[in-house]
């Protein structure tokens, strides 16, 4: 039996007040951080935000559209290989941007239609999507000679591209964007983003897509073509992941094969299911708490991060199902539901 | 006639490789349907353990099959702790193992640090023409067609296979016969397990062994594997044979990048138009 | 009820390896019909219904909507011409409320304001206002069974195929449901598999029966009642009639 987890609203009813005033208290924290903190801090928090938004990507994709996709980071390497390559080449970055959100979609599109339209089994999508960054951080990273050139830029292979040109002002691009700059640009992003998929969940084409993910043969047969809603769905957050990338090489100046390789896809998977994709800001916190750790492993001396994620991601799926935050919730509801007895169901508001 | 040689020599190594990283993972994920993303440190495992164990002195040949009973014990525990409480949760099952293969990586390089470890199978070389192909990879060769062979056999013409693929077919009717069906799931993934890490040991002497050795095959282990559809051992051979020529060739005339795109650009395509993999629509065998 | 075929198939198959589950299946249905399909467990009908809204493909033969082939249509597409089902185990959306179930089922075609209306209508005609925003996961299965059938009649399909909609209910439950298809009747054309020869007396005219995959015998239920080849291959034995 369904368990209605507190604080979890399905996704098809708007957001309630409530939600509005977090959005508006959550924005407004991080806008104001570079007052209480000084620039290293704000510099790491960056990072956070900007991996937040893959974090986002992969949450909408799962929780929402049902598909598990390993590979985001291919998504996320190619937005930010994009925005190195074209910057480079065009000395202008507003365009750039735009092409580094585009052509992930576009791939996504291409690759997606092999993949939903053939009615691979979600194993198979899973695998594929992996499989696909795997052998893209391959590629990139024989791309060390000199004849790996697009337009006046070298690839670098392994080095990655170290010059990534920091963003300039679309109406002045004369002026570049600093780091406190870097940071503000991310925390809007960010908040637009999560906004924007939150709200978009509550369209038509968001609810057809939650119909999809809960039961896809029901939604075939009342007529609508599940194909083309996951189809859209995989293209979105492809996007979304692209924006990240390019982020991300904004933000460190540098863009490299790492950012696709199965360490990052792993990291990816642990941020959504330690937050728990049945929410789209549970995938945020857990962006933060995931990659805090991670750091502070680094400054501790433990250097296999990945013996330790390997034991997270472990414990996660083996004994938290829903994620650290919905698990509270879901204590809370049992709690909730044990108090109130016979009463076993919370009025519809 | 040299290059007809050549060709040949290079595809058969191709297909020798792509079978012997994805047999494991095919009778696991054929027979379980569970796919271990931990696949490739598996491998790793064994071709640890076979550095380690020709290191104490033991014979190479010998180590291998010291390195595959390892690992294959190591595959029973894993199924014992985790895999047997996620039967059934397909997707749940990927999450797990991906969890325990960065544990695995992490493990190693704590224990023998990130360096690579080598081990050496001076067998010297024959000549063709002009070119010298290293005899230990025409050993390869060998080893990859006699595990097929091997596996083929235990599951066609003896009781265990037989009480597997029943088994696995209608797990409640072998248990109303009186199969024990847990110790049946931790023997099959147990035997998996162990012919990938005679996998890992058998690559040794060519590759040497790396806590990162696992990426570096797991594309080619996992492509195979889902273009074969669920006769694990037919689907194997057929998309080995594949994308064994398709990556011999390629790799070849350009590179092994390019040889592993093209395979993985193939695979796409041929899902589209056979979403059950290569014998997906064929009912019987296995 | 008008003498336009609206539903037919021809020389229909479906194999299974070498089980033949449905075997050259000629099955004429005119618009306005209120059909029952019946036959032992085994009989083919499910597998029937589900090749006729592409949920299977057939082996061999032509599946005629309207007139026009519809053999290789995907299933959304034959959703779209027009043809509801409601399967034999409740297919619903277990994790969205009640009103989001059939608000689902009521957008397919409906501008977004018409929607909102059908769905009011349809909660109203089936009583399921009470319910509009549990989980339909939570509610009994008769409930479900008639979220499935609020759903199926919201996108107001042409023809409505039920397999076995009364499955699990209670005789006061069963009866109205007899009343609610008549009602849907008014409407479409409804073809309905079901067990239960007093829920059949109570709504069909005419009856197709089922045998290992082919048609036995098409006529009213009196004339079923008295045909003998059924009664040994099913009435006798069941003896439920």
């Amino acid at each position: 039996m369904a368990l209605r987890i507190v604080g979890l609203s399905p996704p098809s009813q708007p957001p309630r007040a409530w939600w509005w005033g977090f959005a508006a208290l959550f924005a407004a924290f991080l806008l104001t951080m570079p007052i209480y903190f000084d620039i290293a801090v704000l510099f790491s928090v960056t990072n956070y935000l900007v991996l937040a938004l893959l974090a986002l990507s992969m949450s909408f994709l799962w929780g929402y559209g049902g598909m598990l996709s390993f590979g985001q980071t291919a998504f996320f390497g190619l937005g930010g290989y994009t925005y190195a390559v074209m910057a480079l080449n065009l000395h202008e970055t507003t365009g750039a941007m735009i092409v580094a959100i585009v052509l992930p979609m576009l791939f996504a599109a291409v690759l997606g239609y092999f993949m939903i339209y053939g009615r691979i089994s979600d194993i198979y999508f899973s695998v594929i999507t992996l499989v696909v960054t795997l052998i893209l951080e391959k590629g990139i990273r024989a791309t060390s000679g000199d004849q790996y050139v697009v337009g006046s830029v070298r690839l670098n292979g392994q080095n990655g591209i170290p010059t990534t040109p920091a963003l300039q002002v679309p109406w002045n691009p004369k002026v570049q964007l600093e780091i406190d700059d870097v940071f503000y640009l991310a925390a809007i992003l960010l908040v637009l983003t999560y906004v924007g998929l939150r709200l978009l969940l509550i369209t038509r084409f968001g609810r057809i897509l939650v119909s999809i993910r809960d039961n896809e043969r029901r939604s075939a047969l009342l007529g609508y073509d599940t194909r083309r809603y996951k189809l859209l769905a995989f293209v979105i957050a492809a996007g979304v992941a692209g924006l990240g990338g390019a982020m991300w090489g904004v933000w460190g100046n540098f863009v490299g094969p790492n950012m696709f390789n199965l360490g990052q896809a792993a990291q990816v998977v642990i941020w959504v299911i330690v937050g728990g994709k049945s929410t789209l800001i549970g995938p945020i916190g857990g962006t933060i708490a995931v990659q805090y750790l991670t750091d502070w492993l680094g400054t501790q001396g433990v250097g296999q991060v990945s013996l330790v994620l390997g034991i997270v991601l472990m414990v996660m799926v083996m004994l938290f199902q829903q994620g650290l935050l919905p698990s509270v919730g879901l204590i809370a509801a049992m709690a909730r539901d044990a108090l109130s007895g016979a009463r076993r169901h919370r009025a519809p508001p | 006639m040299d290059d007809v040689a050549i060709y040949a020599y290079q595809i058969g190594l191709s297909f020798a490789i792509f079978i012997l990283i994805s047999l494991g993972l095919a009778v696991i994920f054929g027979m379980m349907r569970v796919i271990n993303l931990a696949q490739g440190e598996f491998l790793m495992l064994g071709a640890y353990f076979c550095t380690l164990i020709t290191k104490a002195g033991v014979d190479l040949w010998i180590s291998f099959f010291l390195a595959a009973l390892a690992v294959g014990v190591f595959g029973m525990i894993v199924e014992r702790v985790m895999i047997r409480y996620l039967y059934g949760r397909i997707l749940d099952t990927l999450l797990a193992t991906w969890g325990l293969s960065l544990f695995l990586v992490g493990g190693v390089t704590t224990i023998f640090g990130p360096q690579s470890e080598s081990v050496a199978a001076t067998l010297g070389q024959v000549t063709v023409g002009a070119f010298g192909i290293s005899l230990y990879n025409l050993v390869v060769i060998a080893f990859a067609l006699a595990l097929l062979l091997g596996t083929y056999a235990l599951w066609r013409y003896t009781r265990f296979g037989l009480v597997v693929r029943g088994t696995m077919q209608n797990p409640a009717m072998a248990a109303a016969l009186g199969v024990n069906t847990g110790l049946v799931y931790t023997l099959t993934f147990g035997f998996g397990s162990a012919i990938t890490g005679l996998a890992g040991a058998v690559l040794a002497p060519i590759v040497g062994a790396a806590p990162p050795m696992g990426v570096f095959f797991i594309g080619k282990a996992f492509i195979t594997v889902i273009s074969a559809g669920h006769l694990p051992l037919l689907g194997t051979i057929s998309a080995s044979g594949l994308y064994g020529v398709i990556d011999g060739v390629v790799a070849y005339i350009s590179s092994s990048v390019i040889g592993e795109m093209t395979v993985l650009f193939v695979a796409i395509i041929l899902l589209r138009l056979l979403p059950l993999g290569i014998t997906g629509r064929m009912r019987r065998g296995i | 009820m008008s003498d336009e075929i609206i539903l037919e198939t021809r020389g229909l198959e479906k194999r299974f390896g070498g089980v033949r589950a449905i075997a050259d299946v000629s099955f004429k249905l005119r618009r306005g019909e209120l059909r029952c399909l019946i036959g032992p467990n085994g009989a083919g009908k499910s597998t029937f219904f589900k090749m006729l809204t592409a949920q299977l493909k057939p082996t061999s033969g032509q599946i005629l909507f309207e007139s026009k082939e519809i053999t290789r249509l995907e299933a959304h597409e034959i959703g779209r011409r027009g043809i509801g089902i409601k399967n034999q185990v409740p297919d619903v959306y277990d994790g969205l409320s009640v009103r989001e179930n059939i608000w689902l089922a009521a957008s397919v075609r409906a501008r977004p304001t018409l929607a909102r209306a059908k769905v009011d209508e349809v909660m109203a005609r089936l009583e399921l206002e009470p319910l509009a925003d549990r989980l339909v996961g939570e509610l009994a299965h008769g409930q479900r069974q008639w979220v499935e059938f609020g759903m199926v009649t919201a996108r107001e399909p042409k023809v409505i195929l039920l397999d076995e909609p009364t499955a699990g209910m209670s005789a006061e439950e069963t009866s109205r449901t007899a009343a609610l298809i008549r009602e849907a009747n008014k409407l479409a054309t409804i073809v309905v598999v079901e067990h239960d020869m007093q829920f059949i007396r109570q709504i069909a005219r005419t009856v197709t029966v089922f045998h290992q995959g082919a048609i036995l015998a098409e006529d009213t239920m009196e004339n079923i009642q008295k045909n003998q080849t059924v009664k040994d291959v099913y009435l006798g034995k069941s003896g439920r009639a």
